[in-house]
């Protein structure tokens, strides 16, 4: 659809949210808990963290939990029953203020969940989700959305996109039905946007490489043993980077049960983890940290624009902020984009 | 919107049989509870499965039974981590999940008019049953059938009565072997590791395929001697055996350079392994 380019009053935006909520939607937004600003339930706008450049975590907890249940178990006399969750037992979700890197990670989980078979819990959660951008007026070190295909400003995978004006207003970006009919619940307090000057607003991210190079450097540095274990000599494998990325999506499936019922469960896994590959007998076909260095940025930036015509890397910068050994992802991705 | 079937939620299937094969190993018959689910059921041969035990987990393996032989499917395994030690302690008439056919197959339609030689080390050769009984019950499509199977021991020799029963037939040729030390007085067959008894026997590679499944060591091994006796990558099939959690394409595990093993395997040539990192 064209995109509808609306001004909304911060009152006009809280009352957004408070009629979303109203009307029975699950509210996320970034809040700040006791300095970590993260996603949490919100009710109205003064709940919502301001100024601050990214949360700890991603949203991706929206549309992949870190812990899923696939469908549940029980015994009746000697037969075992499965019970499955339907679409009616799941929420409609209103994900406030996520930033427009998060919201262009949805290409990639999508890509990642629905390239062969779909997969229905991912669907039907991003089928009840709606997301709602709030564009980046401030970018740190650690930011390079722009070597990735993305941008402060940029749009992909939002159903609304609101940049902060001068003053408290918003300009409101309205990209799909969706998001047309979260505007809708406040119809007569927006107006249209003619002669706002988006661009000014927006945090500069100065690119710093371009992924086509690293894409193509990245395969012929496969065998550059000696790189790959410089890089990772510090990592722990303690899967941080993993569990913040919005791109992530490797699991584990395992069951959780009292011996009369149970569930089986999806949950988060990361290829840093030394049990990710290890066969029962004991072989590991990753057998060293450096080989799952290189698997997790081979993923991101070889194989899956090879495969999913995707990239695994929204350049939010979350693995390295919360890197306890601080390796840089960009300092790793640039110097791969060197070799020669 | 649609709604879509649940991936991950299993056939539920009845334990019919139990055979005790080796030392730890068993084969397992399992009847889909659901006979309609067991009559729409179909597989092909080299593909594989989740098998489940309500509260302990999934583990993956290989269908080991022929895809010709209808209305049941086995498999065999080896009593080794969580999932596997609770699988051993079911018994006849416990419910068990089953979730599949999942991955690639043996091309044996492309292998008609060839000779085939069956090349398994220990537990190696369930994944490869499911073929060999195929193979033997379209047996006038193929010329020879060479089948090298060996084992540590002489105990660890899985499918004892379908060894015998195979070295009975004038269209199978039959060698088992085992590890130097792993004879018994009793024993008859040979002594030595799979890739040294290989070059012994020294099969014609000519209009022939080789099928070779096992540990990696010995995967390692066997691909010189057939390289030796005129093999090319292309005509060298192996099934991978990397580890698993959804079947589908999505978890991440079994990701091998660009392919997915579940999805792209886990049946591969020789001359496809080449182009992977040796992550397998």
């Amino acid at each position: 659809m064209e995109t509808e380019r609306r001004i909304l009053t911060r009152e006009a935006f809280d009352s957004l949210l408070q009629k979303a909520v109203a009307a029975g939607q699950r509210a996320y937004g970034p809040k700040d808990l006791d300095g970590r600003i993260d996603f949490a339930p919100i009710a109205r706008l003064d709940d919502l963290s301001t100024g601050h450049v990214q949360t700890t975590q991603s949203a991706k907890f929206a549309l992949f939990p870190k812990v899923e249940e696939l469908f549940s178990f029980h015994r009746e006399g000697n037969a075992q029953v499965l019970d499955e969750a339907t679409e009616a037992d799941t929420p409609e979700t209103l994900l406030l203020g996520v930033r427009p890197c998060d919201a262009a990670a949805i290409a990639s989980l999508a890509a990642i969940f629905n390239w062969d078979t779909r997969d229905p819990q991912f669907n039907r959660r991003l089928a009840r989700t709606t997301v709602v951008t709030i564009t980046c007026t401030h970018a740190d070190e650690y930011c390079f959305c722009t070597s990735v295909g993305g941008g402060p400003g940029n749009s992909t995978g939002s159903d609304l996109l609101l940049t902060p004006l001068e003053g408290g207003t918003y300009l409101a970006e309205v990209l799909t039905a969706r998001g047309q009919a979260l505007l809708a619940l406040v119809p007569e307090s927006s107006t249209p946007a003619n002669a706002v000057d988006k661009e000014s607003r927006l945090a500069c991210v100065p690119s710093r490489f371009t992924a086509e190079t690293v894409t193509a450097k990245m395969a012929v540095a496969f065998d550059r043993e000696g790189l790959w274990r410089e890089q990772s000599l510090r990592c722990l494998g303690c899967g941080a980077c993993a569990f913040v990325c919005p791109t992530c999506a490797c699991f584990d499936i395992s069951d959780e049960s009292n011996g009369i019922q149970g569930k089986r469960l999806r949950t988060w896994d990361s290829c840093g983890f030394s049990l990710f590959t290890k066969h029962t007998s004991g072989h590991n076909p990753r057998e060293v940290q450096s080989q799952r260095w290189r698997q997790r940025l081979m993923h991101k930036f070889v194989y899956m624009p090879d495969r999913l015509k995707v990239l695994g890397c929204v350049g939010c910068g979350r693995c390295s902020r919360s890197c306890p050994v601080d390796m840089n992802i960009l300092e790793h991705v640039t110097k791969v984009a060197e070799v020669k | 919107m649609m709604s879509q079937p649940n991936l991950y939620k299993p056939y539920l299937m009845r334990l019919d049989r139990i055979t005790e094969e080796a030392p730890g190993v068993k084969t397992f018959k399992l009847l889909f509870q659901n006979e309609e689910e067991g009559r729409q059921f179909s597989f092909r041969a080299g593909q594989f499965a989740e098998y489940s035990v309500f509260g302990a987990g999934e583990c993956t393996f290989c269908i080991a039974s022929s895809p010709t032989r209808k209305g049941y499917v086995e498999c065999t395994f080896r009593q080794a981590g969580r999932v596997t030690s609770a699988l051993s302690d079911l018994e006849v008439g416990d419910t068990l999940g089953f979730r599949g056919p999942y991955g690639n197959v043996f091309p044996i339609e492309k292998w008609a008019g060839k000779s085939l030689l069956f090349i398994a080390g220990g537990i190696a050769l369930p994944p490869m049953r499911c073929l060999i009984w195929n193979v033997l019950d379209l047996r006038s499509k193929f010329r020879d059938v060479t089948i090298l199977y060996g084992a540590r021991t002489v105990a660890d020799l899985v499918y004892k009565h379908e060894l015998e029963e195979w070295s009975q037939r004038p269209d199978v040729k039959l060698v088992t072997t085992v590890d130097p030390g792993g004879e018994t007085p009793e024993w008859r067959g040979e002594v030595g590791f799979v890739p040294s008894v290989l070059e012994k026997i020294a099969p014609l590679s000519i209009n022939t395929v080789a099928i070779v499944c096992g540990p990696p060591i010995m995967i390692k091994f066997t691909f010189p001697v057939l390289s030796r006796l005129g093999f090319t990558p292309d005509t060298i099939y192996t099934t991978l055996e990397n580890r698993m959690k959804c079947g589908v394409g999505k978890c991440g595990r079994c990701n091998v350079g660009k392919y997915y093993v579940c999805k792209d395997g886990p049946v591969f040539t020789f001359e496809q392994l080449k182009t992977l990192p040796p992550e397998y």
